[in-house]
């Protein structure tokens, strides 16, 4: 597989093109949204979570935006994955993915721990793609700052 | 690298000399190297240009042989680099049709914008006076930019607006690109004291009329600030003769160092601007309480100047006349207008600023025949301009891509990003074919034709 390949898998294609939670929930008081821009593309997501009453299970994370494949996959595999985690769940699995997008190809991500997400190890051979990958996450860790 | 044709295509609107660009292309060192396995395709020179060996050489020639302060001291090597670098700022001022006095050496444009930006300011509130009060501004004054900026022509002037209760104004873009000089006519009034607009847009590649916005700011008495960032590597450029009282430009997009610019100025609004940025070298007389200020130049070049780099730069723009601005202009729009015949005929490829393919509705499209650099900005319908300047980087072609510090512009065309392809004198056919075939594969990687 080339390196172009590496990074352009066949599933985040699609992740891009078919988003998952996208269009965000009606606010109703107990969200939390983040909006986060990067700068440099002008690329743009808004993403909102519930946190359940027992103050740690995530619940409901939908997100809109525009911008890159990798940054729009990334959004989608990202809310399909936290669904029902606790806070430290979600937030082991922010630095381990930020940790391997930082790596430039020393780190895999781990199917079983990212699923859909691990299709995004091929971005961290790419550092000038690594913030598209990183903003729906960094979102979803402001978010839960929020929550 | 270049085919033979290139030098050789006739156009019966082109009496410049012709330009082998395969024969430049053996100054780059850069241009010989590999990406991804592909021979080069640099098609970003309208972010920074590469640089010549001559270039590179006039620097380690001064820095091996003559470098000390300029400007002070009185042994040997500091007068021979003081001699260096006047002897620069001639040669850049004559590059542009100015006076040496009428150049100041600046960081880039960005900081000869602040400057004027900042200097201004400081004529608001009496620096200078009685001579700055033609700068003053007062609350409800008008500062007009146009549309089509580069964010280092816009939010200097937003900032100055803000300190000074002036009111910012922009003159609209038609849909073909070109400036709406109608609207610039309504809008550049009584109130009008500066107008600061691109020489050539860094999106478009258009060139705007100076002369017309010129005519207009004269009228009502406004000062005009012209960004010549995307003209002067690209065509003859006579600030004094276009009739501008500022202009700015920055080294390394025209063969140069980074971290060296100008900033052109008329002698009398030079003279009776005060200086923004204080300190060394740019005084008369310093009590503990206040200084008296050098005339310009040296009234703006407070503190350690880039003297290598102007000197690099002082060999980039002989570089250029060697080559000669007339052949390099026609170079380029040859490769233009090549680079849209290939890609206007791509489905899914929307050019930006292209009269054959804006919409004319309404204020949609200017007169006559427009003038252009050598680049074209294009949004690729269903793939992002990232993803497909990531596939064109796969392929060795270096494309900018982004909003190219212009998202007004971009929100303008209803896109935030584009790809942008812009070519230098060092650019062959092959580039621009290499460049247009690649640009074909695009949307069918992505999966978003059939």
């Amino acid at each position: 597989m080339s390196d172009l390949d590496t990074l352009y898998r066949e599933l985040i294609l699609d992740h891009s093109k078919h988003p998952q939670h996208f269009g965000l929930a009606e606010e109703d008081g107990a969200h939390a949204t983040s909006h986060q821009k990067n700068p440099v593309c002008g690329d743009e997501i808004t993403l909102r979570a519930r946190v359940e009453t027992d103050g740690e299970t995530i619940r409901d994370v939908t997100w809109e935006g525009s911008g890159c494949s990798i940054s729009q996959a990334s959004a989608s595999m990202l809310s399909d994955l936290v669904e029902g985690m606790s806070r430290g769940e979600a937030a082991t699995l922010i630095e381990g993915f930020r940790e391997a997008l930082r790596s430039r190809g020393q780190i895999e991500l781990d199917e079983d721990v990212y699923g859909d997400a691990a299709a995004l190890t091929g971005v961290s051979k790419f550092s000038a793609r690594v913030k598209c990958a990183m903003l729906a996450w960094v979102a979803l860790e402001d978010a839960l700052a929020r929550a | 690298m270049t085919s033979a044709t290139e030098t050789s295509l006739p156009s019966a609107a082109d009496s410049a000399p012709a330009l082998d660009a395969a024969r430049l292309r053996a100054d780059f060192p850069i241009l010989g190297e590999t990406v991804n396995g592909r021979p080069l395709v640099y098609l970003d020179s309208a972010a920074t240009s590469q640089k010549p060996r001559q270039v590179l050489q006039a620097e380690y020639d001064f820095l091996t042989h003559a470098n000390a302060a300029v400007h002070r001291g009185a042994h040997t090597l500091a007068a021979e680099a003081t001699d260096l670098f006047e002897d620069a700022r001639a040669t850049v001022a004559g590059f542009v049709g100015a006076a040496p006095e009428q150049l100041v050496w600046t960081s880039g444009a960005t900081a000869g914008l602040n400057l004027l930006a900042y200097a201004i300011g400081n004529a608001t509130v009496g620096r200078g006076a009685p001579a700055s009060a033609r700068f003053a501004l007062q609350p409800g004054d008008e500062i007009v930019t146009t549309a089509i900026e580069h964010h280092a022509n816009l939010i200097p002037w937003q900032e100055l607006a803000a300190r000074t209760g002036a009111v910012l104004r922009h003159i609209p873009a038609r849909a073909d690109g070109t400036l709406d000089l109608d609207a610039a006519a309504d809008l550049i009034g009584s109130r009008t004291r500066v107008v600061a607009f691109t020489h050539v847009s860094n999106v478009l590649g258009i060139v705007n009329p100076v002369e017309a916005l010129v005519a207009l700011a004269a009228e009502v008495g406004a000062v005009t600030v012209l960004d010549a960032c995307q003209s002067a590597p690209h065509m003859p450029l006579d600030l004094p003769a276009l009739g501008v009282d500022f202009a700015v430009f920055s080294g390394h997009k025209m063969l140069g160092p980074y971290g060296v610019g100008g900033l052109y100025g008329r002698s009398e609004l030079l003279e009776a601007l005060p200086p923004f940025l204080t300190g060394g070298s740019m005084i008369t007389t310093v009590t503990l309480d206040s200084a008296e200020y050098l005339p310009p130049p040296q009234r703006f070049e407070a503190g350690t100047q880039p003297v290598g780099p102007a000197i690099g730069l002082a060999a980039a723009v002989r570089y250029l006349e060697e080559v000669g601005l007339d052949a390099i202009h026609a170079h380029e729009q040859r490769l233009a207008a090549r680079m849209h015949a290939g890609l206007v005929d791509i489905p899914g490829i929307r050019l930006l600023g292209d009269p054959s393919t804006s919409s004319g509705t309404g204020a949609g499209s200017g007169t006559g025949a427009v003038e252009r650099v050598g680049l074209w900005s294009f949004d690729v319908e269903g793939v992002h301009a990232h993803d497909a300047g990531q596939f064109l980087d796969d392929r060795g072609i270096a494309v900018r891509v982004g909003h190219h510090c212009a998202a007004p512009l971009h929100r303008r065309f209803g896109i935030t990003a584009s790809v942008r392809a812009s070519a230098a004198l060092y650019n062959t056919v092959d580039d621009v074919d290499a460049f247009v075939d690649a640009v074909r594969g695009i949307r069918a990687y992505f999966g978003v034709e059939s």
